[in-house]
């Protein structure tokens, strides 16, 4: 990339002379300022990793903002042309750590529909609960950061409280807290484990007070609230030809979620609702958020009175009882269809799959060809496509604004750079 | 009314006592004021330190220090020691002089202005006739500090820090001695030994934060234009960590870092105490001393009494300022930070006019109810 970050206009690199350029290098000689060039990152406290922002700043005012990933590319796409479904599961869990059971589940779907193998509704369930658990700690992990950003140091701890607890949860039935690696092909590596369900449904009874509480800390605060009313406003037309998905879009007024949207899995089985908000701005996607983590347990709920087969000392008990012929062997109260071999091949063909992941649209495109390894694998990462935005969003506010508008797209950048 | 213990008189009588001629004796006596400050200011650090860290993580559901001495009580000890070991990093194309001086001059005027903190009727340095002037006087050498921390740093976070720094702390400035006017037209001298006699004609009823509306109104408009004096959360933009990493900090380590630490919490429980002699009667306690000595049945000369009403003196004049650092820290770990234009707004727009009609409302107050507002 030839860049000419000077003074002036960073304008992808090159430098012109137009007559925006012209003015105000014209007010420049009047008021006898200069532009400062401020590189924020790509180590900086507050880049949620290693993204760089080249800024222009006039003063505290931001005039242009060029930014520039690509610091923690590690080539997973390419890595899983060279690897079987197994081998690349534990990739799949990195590319956003904030929100593991997502990325894995999404490389299941894709291999499964795929190769056409069915998957149990009791590994159905058991996948749609670590989903929506893994949607909250992923929200969670948001609103922690996000406060930091705006100076407020407390929420960060709070959350880590209740986040501890979902990988209490997640610890309990894979064994790992946060690189899970608990999805195969057709279900999932192991049953829920012995009460489970029950740990499930005491968390989901202590999280939404707690919810509620950040609510009571954070929501009417008045400074909060002036420094994110009105900021970094997005509008519908906007949110949708920047292809911008998840809580993004749905803050400006688009109530779109392909958790309603495609049908997958047994989400149509139970019942919740699309948070969405009109205002397009960064208070509205904190609101979409935190309504969003309510929806999400209020589906944990549900699907854990629905489990087929209830929990698993239930489904154990009944099997017992019942012999080797009893009606709860049947495929759908198992956790995975039928074991797949090791060097499980991928029929020739090509396939888009796309969930809800909590930060938007998370697709994958994969082609195989008939070996044991896919033949192109590419990800499409929801934080990637609504960061684009994002020097539309900044340009024209403070420095601090951006470190709020930047904390409100949510994004990891092991997502956006892969 | 200048009975009581006169520390100075009884050590130099003590030294001439035993041989020495009285210029001697005075010449031993000139140092220990200043040695006495700088422990006492520093042991107050200290404590505002642990204290920041213990109910911080008392509000966090977390421990806090707790290996270093009781309760972790030692930790800032041991910090303190880690910076002095630490090497001291001068950049190279910074400013090296304005690099040193910078923290210095951060530094000096918070300790200098302990100078005129009275912690008991004659339990003061010095009682400048114009110490509350004083006060607001040194308040605004700081910013000049910290801008050139910022400047001569030869980096771009520094310098938006040393420039947040010097914008905030002057428009703070102006707010806060409107209100501390207000209280120096109650009282009718700028002495604060004066200001805290004057609060202490009643007891607890003639406290400044008590005088009706212009007490209270006052009372606030200082409290926020101190915390951002102080330039401590929600005010600590010269420093947020989030934006500018640490602001005109950021290229410090070290000792001279250690001076800026030191300065904050120096300004913080100076802020505390200020607000303590302006508004909270001082080192008054909630009844006069005369009225007390009536009820404990002694007289009012008794060495003894004296000597205790010292100690009570100094023990409310802690646990008053006490309250406010910890309402500091309570506002830290709660608040979001505010934004610079939210906060140059907050003081220029809103707390300058307060300021100026309650400093014109005294002034009418005190023509008006002479009885109740200190006039004659």
């Amino acid at each position: 990339m030839s860049t000419s970050w000077g003074r002036g206009e960073a304008n992808g690199g090159r430098f012109t002379w137009n007559e925006k350029t012209l003015g105000a290098a014209m007010s420049l000689i009047e008021t006898r300022t200069e532009r400062m060039v401020l590189n924020l990152g790509p180590h900086h406290p507050s880049m949620h990793g290693v993204m760089h922002l080249v800024v222009t700043m006039n003063g505290e005012n931001i005039e242009d903002c060029q930014p520039i990933i690509g610091y923690l590319h590690r080539g997973i796409e390419k890595m899983a042309e060279s690897r079987s479904f197994i081998q690349f599961l534990t990739y799949a869990n990195r590319w956003d750590y904030a929100a593991t059971m997502l990325q894995e589940s999404l490389t299941a779907m894709a291999w499964e529909k795929l190769a056409d193998v069915p998957v149990p509704r009791r590994a159905q369930y058991i996948r749609v609960i670590m989903l929506e658990l893994s949607r909250i700690s992923s929200h969670l992990l948001w609103l922690g950061p996000f406060m930091a950003d705006l100076g407020a140091n407390t929420p960060l701890f709070y959350i880590f409280r209740e986040r501890e607890l979902v990988y209490d949860l997640f610890e309990a039935v894979t064994g790992s807290r946060l690189m899970h690696n608990y999805h195969r092909i057709g279900g999932v590596a192991a049953d829920i484990t012995y009460g489970w369900v029950d740990k499930c449904r005491d968390f989901c009874d202590y999280f939404l007070p707690k919810v509620d509480e950040y609510e009571t800390l954070i929501t009417n605060n008045p400074i909060f609230r002036r420094r994110v009313e009105g900021l970094g406003v997005v509008s519908q037309e906007e949110a949708i030809s920047w292809g911008m998905s998840g809580p993004m879009l749905r803050a400006s007024g688009v109530q779109w979620d392909l958790r309603k949207v495609d049908h997958y899995s047994i989400y149509d089985e139970v019942e919740f609702d699309v948070p969405w908000d009109t205002r397009g701005d960064v208070f509205a996607r904190y609101v979409v958020r935190i309504q969003e983590m309510r929806e999400s347990t209020k589906i944990i709920r549900q699907c854990l009175d629905q489990l087929p087969g209830g929990s698993f000392e239930n489904l154990e008990a009944q099997r017992l009882l019942g012999g080797p012929k009893s009606e709860w062997n049947a495929p759908d109260y198992q956790f995975i269809s039928k074991k797949p071999a090791p060097n499980f091949k991928l029929p020739a063909g090509e396939i888009y799959v796309r969930v809800e992941s909590a930060k938007g649209e998370l697709g994958a495109y994969l082609i195989g060809d008939g070996g044991q390894t896919p033949w192109r694998f590419k990800v499409r990462p929801p934080d990637f496509v609504n960061l684009g935005l994002i020097a539309q969003m900044v340009s024209g506010s403070k420095l601090a604004d951006l470190m709020a508008i930047l904390g409100s797209v949510d994004m990891i950048m092991g997502s956006v750079d892969r | 009314m200048n009975q009581g213990i006169d520390l100075q008189r009884s050590f130099v009588e003590l030294l001439t006592g035993a041989g020495l001629p009285q210029e001697v004796a005075r010449a031993f006596w000139l140092p220990l004021p200043m040695v006495v400050i700088l422990a006492v200011v520093t042991v107050a650090v200290l404590l505002a330190i642990w204290g920041e860290r213990k109910w911080a993580a008392d509000m966090q559901q977390r421990i806090g220090p707790n290996i270093v001495g009781m309760a972790g009580f030692l930790q800032g000890v041991v910090d303190a020691i880690k910076l002095i070991v630490k090497e001291d990093i001068i950049p190279r194309k910074a400013d090296p002089w304005l690099f040193t001086i910078g923290p210095i001059l951060v530094l000096i005027p918070a300790f200098f202005a302990y100078l005129v903190v009275p912690f008991g009727q004659n339990l003061i340095i010095s009682d400048l006739t114009i110490g509350v002037f004083f006060l607001v006087a040194l308040g605004s050498v700081a910013p000049i500090g910290a801008l050139m921390a910022g400047y001569s740093s030869n980096n771009k976070y520094a310098l938006l820090g040393g420039l947040r720094a010097a914008a905030q702390s002057i428009s703070y400035e102006i707010p806060l001695a409107l209100s501390v006017l207000s209280v120096v037209i109650m009282t009718g001298s700028l002495s604060t030994i004066a200001v805290v006699e004057a609060q202490n004609t009643y007891g607890m009823l003639s406290w400044n934060v008590f005088k009706p509306i212009v007490g209270q109104v006052g009372f606030v408009v200082f409290l926020i234009s101190a915390l951002a004096e102080t330039e401590r959360a929600p005010f600590d933009l010269p420093e947020a960590e989030s934006e500018l990493v640490q602001g005109h900090h950021t290229e410090y380590s070290g000792m001279k870092f250690a001076l800026f630490y030191l300065a904050e919490y120096a300004n913080l429980v100076l802020g505390s105490l200020m607000a303590t002699i302006l508004f909270l009667g001082g080192w008054g306690f909630f009844v006069p001393v005369e009225t007390l000595a009536g009820w404990l049945g002694v007289d009012l000369l008794n060495p003894v009494f004296q000597l205790f009403a010292a100690f009570l003196g100094i023990v409310i004049t802690v646990l008053k300022s006490t309250i406010f650092v910890f309402l500091a820290i309570l506002a830290r770990w709660t608040l979001p930070r505010v934004r610079i234009d939210q906060l140059l707004d907050l003081g220029w727009k809103f707390l300058l006019p307060i300021g100026l009609v309650n400093l014109l409302l005294t002034a009418a107050f005190r023509l008006a109810f002479p009885g109740i507002f200190g006039g004659v």
